[in-house]
């Protein structure tokens, strides 16, 4: 079967993997910019508790009251315009635009990746639903059965405040950072997951079964809990090129794993080149807990997302598995935190990224053992892969370590595709492109064989479409 | 019925440049090479180290990083204007001295994609798994090998049978061996002529590049030639080789030629 053929296949059961259905109709309209006079509308609007609006409003004095990272990217960072932004939640009927104002490039690659007329359209915005599907209804009543909460995080908020309140903003205070104080005033949508103690959820859940949820907000918020001795699997993101006309998305994501339990978070971003991607990520993990962040980022102009893990319980165990494409004109600042606050937590973190034309990707880690953290491992390897004369990467690591009795392991290597390669795969018969896609496609495998079948698939072919046409 | 063979691998006065990354300036290391092997045929090139062989098998599959003059013809067609990979798919196939890793690339997932490239059609996963276990079990390579990145962390005996096993796969029209025997233990060596052997069946063609006399108890040659600093000097029949070894290169040497250099 050619790849073509297989994709092919892989798309017949999409449209039954989307369920998206009674829409919420939010009619707002607020003007550009975010003040205290937004905020309360949005969360008027939502009918929230106060101590979630009380929480909004002193968000964004944080938020207005902090400073812009002083690291990273400035030139980029020094792009966005706060005031020129929309803060509240658009109905979806006027999020829609036309399909004739996607950009043709969205377009082709639609086309080459076969996705199906229905769900371009929801891609690019063009619509925002589908007809609900029998698929999903059959995967909530098994989460139901088990006691599994699943739904968008406003839902969550209405039906399970307790648990929201127990948690929301626990993991990543609002004050950690300027963009996560920012979704915090102005958050909607994401999702919020509740794994009751002992429940394994067999499939991995995904952001296409949520309801009545933007599938990828601008601010949204996801929460996901799992009980003690509990395991789940979140997938997030699609590798299809998601076209957004707002150029800045700031999510925040809080994971708890309580003792035993397991989380793995998996995500796939394909961002159109206008967004500035701007994502904090943090896991919490109590003893014996075991969390994984799989993150793969490709597309937006400029992505800061280091996912981070607090391992607070003995025996904990974190990774971080990411790979990040940086083509013409886009900046990947991508890496991992890994905090080791209890004995005998283990951690590895395998970076890998690609830099292509005049892209740039900077691997920002930072592993840190606390006092009294006692025989803990960690191993950090950070893979660079230059193509071009004028592709750059940077790798900015920091090790802070307070114990003695420690295993620490750092390797960062910065490869250029060798000539030497490609000459031995062309005098086996492949071209050009063949050649330089297979070696690229052998230095994501690592990350691509922790994918789910489908998602591995998708993300080769998608590696092949941005290969197109380079000049090594 | 005994025809003549045909040609399968020709060169005539072959001259093979290299820019010196110092001075800027082209440097000739294979000054005018003419060879001719015909199907069936197994023809030896020695010669001592730095003579240019490396350079000259290179040049031949189309490295660029050489500039070549003259003419190359494979199977009575001109290749020498042809990239590398056009060379491999008509039936021209370098095992290299120093196979070069891949990582992250099964050795399954690199074979098929030769093999389509050569065939010119996708090969059936089926046909393509019974095709590479007869193949592992002829090289007796072991199974574990289908599933592991290409040539990454093989040990030196490792990369040379998966050379050879490359060669039986790939079937070609001619087939260059640069430098396949070195570096390999008695029993290894024994593995390899074998392939050397299976691999050139009547309709194929090879000259082995090498330096060591001790394949050649393995591998009988119809022709061997001695390579010098960029020239063929001598041409012979399998006689030459162990003269060769009796009498090392020195009575062979020529005057230095002005220009001549080292590969």
């Amino acid at each position: 079967m050619s790849d073509r053929q297989q994709l092919a296949g892989l798309n017949e059961d999409y449209a039954s993997r989307y369920g998206f259905h009674d829409p919420e109709d939010y009619l707002l309209k607020a003007p550009k910019g975010i003040d205290h006079a937004v905020v309360e509308m949005i969360s008027r609007k939502k009918g929230e508790p106060d101590w979630m609006r009380a929480i909004r409003h002193q968000a964004l004095d944080t938020f207005l009251s902090l400073p812009m990272p002083r690291w990273g990217n400035q030139e980029l960072l020094g792009e966005i315009d706060f005031a020129d932004i929309h803060y509240y939640v658009k109905p979806k009927g006027e999020q829609a635009r036309d399909w004739d104002d996607v950009p043709e490039q969205i377009k082709k690659t639609f086309d080459r990746l076969g996705v199906p007329e229905a769900e371009r359209k929801f891609l690019a915005g063009v619509t925002a639903q589908y007809e609900s599907e029998v698929v999903y209804h059959s995967i909530r009543e098994d989460l139901e059965k088990q006691g599994v909460l699943f739904m968008d995080m406003d839902s969550g908020l209405r039906e399970h405040p307790d648990i929201v309140r127990k948690w929301f903003g626990k993991i990543i205070p609002p004050g950690d950072n300027k963009f996560a104080a920012l979704n915090t005033a102005a958050w909607s949508g994401g999702s919020f997951i509740y794994v009751p103690p002992g429940v394994a959820v067999k499939i991995p859940l995904q952001a296409y079964f949520r309801i009545n949820t933007e599938n990828m907000g601008q601010f949204e918020r996801t929460l996901i809990i799992a009980d003690e001795g509990s395991s789940v699997h979140y997938i997030e993101g699609c590798t299809a090129p998601t076209y957004s006309s707002d150029s800045l998305h700031a999510a925040v994501v809080e994971l708890v794993a309580l003792p035993n339990a397991r989380i793995r978070y998996t995500t796939i971003q394909n961002w159109s080149t206008n967004v500035f991607n701007l994502v904090t990520k943090r896991a919490h993990a109590h003893r014996g807990a075991v969390v994984e962040w799989v993150d793969g980022n490709l597309g937006s102009k400029l992505t800061m997302k280091y996912p981070a893990i607090v391992l607070r319980g003995e025996g904990a165990h974190g990774e971080v598995l990411s790979i990040a494409f940086a083509g013409h004109g886009q900046h990947q600042d991508a890496g991992a935190k890994m905090i080791h606050a209890a004995p005998r937590t283990t951690s590895r973190i395998v970076s890998k990224s690609i830099s292509k034309d005049d892209g740039r990707s900077s691997y920002r880690g930072l592993v840190q053992v606390l006092r009294g953290a006692k025989g803990c491992r960690t191993n950090v390897e950070c893979d660079a892969l230059l193509i071009g004369e004028r592709a750059r990467s940077d790798t900015y690591p920091t090790m802070d370590v307070a114990e003695d009795d420690v295993s620490v392991e750092h390797e960062a290597r910065v490869s250029k595709l060798a000539d030497e390669q490609l000459f031995y795969l062309q005098s086996r018969g492949l071209d050009e492109d063949q050649a330089r896609l297979m070696v690229v496609n052998g230095f994501i495998e690592p990350f691509v064989k922790e994918l789910p079948m489908e998602y591995a698939v998708e993300l080769n072919r998608l590696i092949e479409l941005e290969m197109e046409g380079s000049v090594g | 019925m005994s025809e003549t063979p045909r040609t399968v691998f020709a060169c005539r006065d072959l001259r093979v440049a290299v820019t010196d990354s110092e001075t800027g300036q082209a440097k000739e290391i294979v000054h005018g090479v003419d060879l001719a092997v015909r199907a069936g045929e197994k023809h030896v090139l020695m010669g001592p180290n730095g003579s240019g062989k490396s350079t000259l098998a290179a040049a031949l599959m189309g490295h660029p990083a050489y500039r070549v003059q003259g003419e190359i013809l494979l199977d009575g067609e001109p290749v020498a204007d042809l990239p590398p990979h056009e060379r491999a798919r008509r039936g021209m196939f370098l095992g290299f001295q120093y196979p070069v890793a891949v990582p992250g690339v099964p050795v399954a997932t690199f074979l098929r994609a030769a093999l389509a490239a050569r065939r010119g059609r996708e090969i059936p996963v089926r046909e393509f798994r019974k095709e590479l276990a007869a193949a592992f079990r002829r090289l007796d390579i072991p199974r574990d090998f289908m599933g592991r990145y290409l040539n990454d962390g093989f040990s030196g005996g490792e990369k040379k049978r998966l050379e050879i096993l490359q060669m039986l796969l790939l079937q070609p029209v001619f087939a260059l061996l640069d430098e396949t025997d070195s570096g390999l233990d008695i029993d290894a060596l024994k593995v390899v002529s074998d392939g050397i052997n299976a691999a050139a069946g009547p309709d194929t063609g090879v000259l082995l590049i090498t330096h060591y006399q001790r394949i050649l108890d393995h591998v009988r040659p119809d022709v061997v030639h001695v390579f010098m600093d960029g020239r063929v000097v001598r041409s012979g029949g399998p006689e030459l080789a162990l003269e060769l070894e009796e009498r090392g290169y020195d009575w062979l040497r020529e005057p230095a030629p002005a220009g001549g250099g080292e590969a």
